[in-house]
């Protein structure tokens, strides 16, 4: 095989595996990603619908309600709007009232969000930024009923 | 006083680094002997400072000086010892100690095992490492002072953060730490070769060694990183793709090509550019990883608290190291000539497309790790990127890679032809067929083409490269230190064949179950019925908590018991200790969730993972195959040639 | 010099500019939209004395700080000393809010550490923090004659920045009418 003809096929063996990586890249990260949207953007039908999306916000303080099994409803507020959210399954150690959440799952027809994961911050002083800048961006005149004291 | 004594040990750390990075490099390169001379005790003594810092670090935390911010942030006195040391690298300040005495104890390892490397290079690798330590002490003494002195000392700390009070995290950060920082060997090799301008194979042959080292430490620490997730997190997932998870992960990858590629470099001359840019990878990517963790520019679960501060530290320095490394390589690389011919069919083919393939994983790991960041800079909206991404182009690329196996360790160098590869192969190749379908079929609960392609892929490792053994080792010659590299070889290959098992029958056999039980009540799972016997409160050292009590049975048959325990840490945070009964094809885990009720009940999380350990077991396989392959009698007897050969020429 | 030697130079400058551009993101960093808006009222029972209770009404006229800190915050301990230095300068009032602690815990820390406010508020639940947008501690407010939160500063407050922000504020808010 001349040199040449070699440098050819390593060239194109290179390319192929780029090319397929890049194809593979560019399909998961299509239908992979999921959106990060504070109960105010869910409110005001900012979420494509049908989709998996991230909300997050605070737990609203006393809306925990426990179903049957281990269903469990809450509501997740930006001290602006409020979703109801209702999740199957062991929350996280470190979920609460009146703490920063995260939801990953779909909005139901009826406007409850099914989550299918539930994430929790894991420290005292931390909250997770996507939640932080949620509530940053919610003007606080309003404040979600019931936690006002 | 002790506190003050590590603080000054750190600036005299300092300023041996200093003298480290400056004279021996610059005599190096005018030639004056006595400058270079600097080079080795400079190092010994920066280790003998770092370690007189870390020990004063240690010895306030052993006695509670609670005037230290950074102990009293850190642990109790009701903290165990075991934590009590092991919190020294619990947080950013003690952990950036850690890494800094890690990389003086690598250098001071150059300094005393490279009599056979020429002075002068010698001087240059410690120059470069010297830098290095330059720029993590500055940041160290700049912004995350781990002495420093509280003007209030309170009476207790606070305490160690929860997820790290185990063994697994004892050890796991020094682990990780030894390897991330033992690619700044190669990198150093890498970069002194660029220097003085003579990237032959030399500097591969040099470096070898260190890079098997380095990559041993960083595959255990990887390991004990997924196994203390594993039961530790209480998810019962041993790999999350959490960014800093990936964060040692694509080291690793790089890493692994690079242990390849030096093969090529070192044995036929060829690929010495691309080799030199993968031993600046490696490492660029160990410090970025770094940056990733330590800036908090990305959200994860391991949570460090952010400091922009510190961010724009680290990445100046990055920026600096990285951005140095690879200018220099732009200029230095068109000087390279591979004069090296090999064939299409060849093993130097085989492992470029090896390399091509870990580059490719390593660099979408990377995309799938920053992407959130890119849209965010970019205004676009704040997105995460969830496992199934890296699932589904991480497997993919993968999949070749355990192909290549088999012919990469049969083809020979230069050129071989297609007839007899094929011909040596076909035995493993038809068995393994035969084996991974039998197996996906008559074997496994239900059979899927996923479990079928994973276990021949499993079998076709493991039966070519029980075949080469066959055709070219000698039983007995392990021993005698000759041949450790090809046992290396095997050994790191039959760790793939096992790793390639366990995650295929746990990813696709495992069950689980989240479930509301009542004292006495049970739930079946396959043959195992778990029957919660209920939990009772007790107290521990730092933590009130339940300890739950489930008994097992296996058909019908009492197994085991149980006891997962939902702990409150007195310092405010909950924390799930799963219970698991681990067994070489099989671990049952229970988690406890949190009381129902009045009558007793909890939410319970069960999991039955088949073959789950056998993903870390195929990861110690692969460190021992590593650790086998460094201490091949070769080098030690290359070395001494290549010394001769140099003394000869001078 | 070959060009296609410095394609991973280029790359790698690539990357650290988005990963500049991503430390300027930092939720630390994103100014708070209570600025320039009226402080959210609460009426809560104060630390020494549960029986009476503090609301921000009752520094109507004044320029004062709100301080939130909790004897469980390790940062808080640092920042009690600037804390106390700038009450003792009398140019501010400071207000303490006890966010999310035991009030013996904090009477404690306050017996131990000394007690620069001139009242503290127990927020046991955090729902006044909540509606503060209080996301970590320590945070400290500052506040106008007319109840208007005029600046913000998160985590534990400098001598830097009591220096070059929040005294020259103060000094400036005092001169306003109110």
């Amino acid at each position: 095989m001349k040199a040449r003809h070699k440098r050819f096929a390593l060239l194109l063996t290179g390319v192929t595996v780029l090319g397929l990586a890049a194809l593979l890249v560019i399909n998961a990260l299509g239908n992979n990603l999921s959106y990060f949207f504070s109960p105010t953007e869910v409110t005001e039908n900012k979420v494509p619908e049908n989709h998996v999306f991230r909300l997050g916000g605070l737990v609203e303080p006393g809306s925990l309600q426990r179903g049957q099994e281990l269903t469990v409803r809450f509501s997740v507020t930006d001290n602006r709007n409020r979703i109801r959210v209702r999740y199957t399954g062991i929350l996280p150690d470190l979920f609460q009232e009146g703490q920063g959440v995260i939801a990953q799952g779909r909005l139901g027809e009826d406007g409850v969000f099914v989550a299918d994961e539930v994430l929790a911050k894991h420290d005292e002083n931390y909250m997770p930024p996507e939640v932080a800048a949620a509530l940053e961006k919610s003007p606080q005149d309003g404040v979600a009923g019931g936690t006002k004291p | 006083m002790i506190p003050e004594i590590g603080h000054m040990a750190l600036i005299l750390a300092l300023s041996m680094a200093l003298l480290q990075a400056t004279l021996p490099v610059i005599g190096a390169h005018r030639g004056i002997s006595s400058w270079i001379a600097v080079a080795k005790p400079a190092a010994q003594a920066q280790l003998l400072f770092m370690t007189i810092a870390f020990a004063c670090l240690t010895y306030a935390f052993l006695v509670h000086d609670f005037s230290v911010q950074y102990v009293a942030a850190n642990s109790n006195t009701a903290l165990p010892t075991l934590y009590l040391i092991s919190g020294v690298w619990g947080a950013h300040e003690g952990s950036l100690l850690l890494w800094a005495l890690t990389l003086s104890i690598w250098t001071t390892a150059v300094t005393l095992f490279s009599r056979s490397v020429p002075a002068a290079m010698v001087a240059r690798v410690i120059g470069v490492m010297g830098m290095i330590s330059v720029g993590f002490i500055l940041f160290m003494l700049f912004t995350s002072n781990p002495f420093e002195r509280l003007p209030m000392p309170p009476m207790e700390g606070r305490d160690l953060n929860p997820l790290l009070q185990d063994p697994g995290l004892a050890i796991h950060p020094p682990m990780l730490y030894m390897g991330y920082v033992g690619f700044s060997v190669a990198f150093a090799f890498a970069i002194a070769a660029m220097l003085s301008s003579r990237l032959d194979a030399a500097w591969a042959r040099w470096s070898r060694p260190w890079t098997n080292i380095a990559w041993v430490f960083l595959t255990l620490g990887i390991v004990l990183g997924s196994w203390w997730a594993y039961y530790e997190l209480g998810w019962g997932g041993w790999w999350f793709w959490d960014p800093v998870e990936n964060a040692s992960f694509m080291p690793w990858l790089i890493g692994t090509a690079l242990l390849h590629s030096l093969a090529v470099t070192e044995k036929r001359g060829a690929f010495k550019a691309w080799t030199v840019l993968l031993a600046i990878f490696a490492f660029s990517l160990s410090l970025l990883g770094t940056f990733l963790v330590r800036s908090g520019v990305l959200t994860s679960v391991h949570a460090f608290a952010t400091d922009p501060g510190r961010g724009i530290f680290i990445l100046i320095f990055l920026g600096v190291v990285i951005g140095g490394s690879l200018l220099l390589y732009s200029l230095r690389a068109s000087e390279i000539r591979s004069t090296v011919r090999f064939n299409l069919l060849s093993r130097e083919t085989g492992l470029l497309l090896n390399n091509v393939l870990l580059v490719v994983a390593a660099a979408s790991i990377l995309l799938g790790t920053l992407y959130p960041l890119i849209l965010d800079a970019l205004g676009v909206g704040k997105i995460s990127v969830g496992p199934p991404y890296f699932n589904n182009v991480f497997i993919p690329l993968t999949l070749p890679l355990a192909v290549l196996v088999g012919f990469g360790a049969f083809a020979r160098w230069r050129q071989d032809s297609a007839a007899t590869l094929l011909r040596q192969l076909r035995l493993p190749l038809v068995a393994s067929l035969f084996a991974g379908m039998a197996y996906a079929i008559w074997l496994t609960p239900y059979f899927t083409w996923g479990a079928a392609l994973g276990m021949v892929l499993a079998f076709w490792v493991l039966l070519s490269t029980m075949s080469w053994v066959k055709a070219h080792m000698k039983p007995g010659e392990l021993l005698n230190g000759a041949s450790r590299g090809r046992w290396g070889m095997v050994v790191g290959h039959l760790g793939i064949a096992v790793f390639v098992v366990g995650i295929t029958l746990t990813s696709i056999y495992s069950s689980e179950k989240d479930i509301r039980l009542e004292r006495g009540q049970s739930y079946s799972m396959g043959d195992f019925t778990f029957t919660f016997e209920g939990a009772s409160a007790f107290t521990g050292p730092n933590y009130d908590g339940y300890r739950g009590l489930v008994a097992v049975a296996e058909k019908g048959e009492a197994l085991t018991t149980l006891h997962p325990e939902k702990r409150n840490y007195r310092s405010g945070m909950p924390m799930t200790e799963a219970g698991i009964d681990a067994g070489l094809t099989r671990d049952l885990f229970v988690a406890l969730g949190e009381p129902l009720g009045q009558e007793g009940a909890w939410s319970l999380r069960i999991y039955h993972k088949p073959f789950v350990r056998w993903i870390w077991l195929g990861g110690l396989l692969m460190a021992l195959g590593g650790l086998l392959a460094a201490s091949d009698r070769r080098y030690f007897r290359l070395a001494k040639k290549a010394r001769k050969t140099m003394e000869q020429g001078a | 010099m070959k060009k296609r030697f410095l394609i991973p130079f280029g790359l790698f400058a690539i990357l650290v500019v988005f990963l500049g551009i991503g430390l300027t993101l930092d939720p630390r960093e994103v100014p708070s939209p209570l600025i320039d808006k009226t402080a959210p009222t609460f009426e809560l029972p104060t630390l020494h004395n549960p029986a009476a209770t503090f609301t921000p009404q009752d520094m109507r006229g004044k320029v004062w700080l709100l301080n939130v800190w909790a004897s469980w915050c390790t940062s808080c301990r640092a920042e009690h000393l600037v804390i106390t230095d700038l009450a003792n300068t009398g140019e501010v009032a400071i207000i303490g809010l006890n966010y999310k602690d035991q009030p013996r815990d904090a009477i404690n820390w306050l017996d131990k550490l000394g007690n620069p406010y001139i009242a503290s508020v127990s927020d046991r639940q955090g729902r006044a923090g909540l509606d503060w947008g209080v996301y970590g501690v320590p945070e400290t407010f500052l506040i106008d004659k007319k109840g208007v939160i005029r600046y913000k500063h998160i985590g534990p407050v400098t001598r830097e920045a009591v220096a070059e922000k929040i005294l020259p504020l103060v000094r400036q808010l005092k001169g306003e009418a109110s």
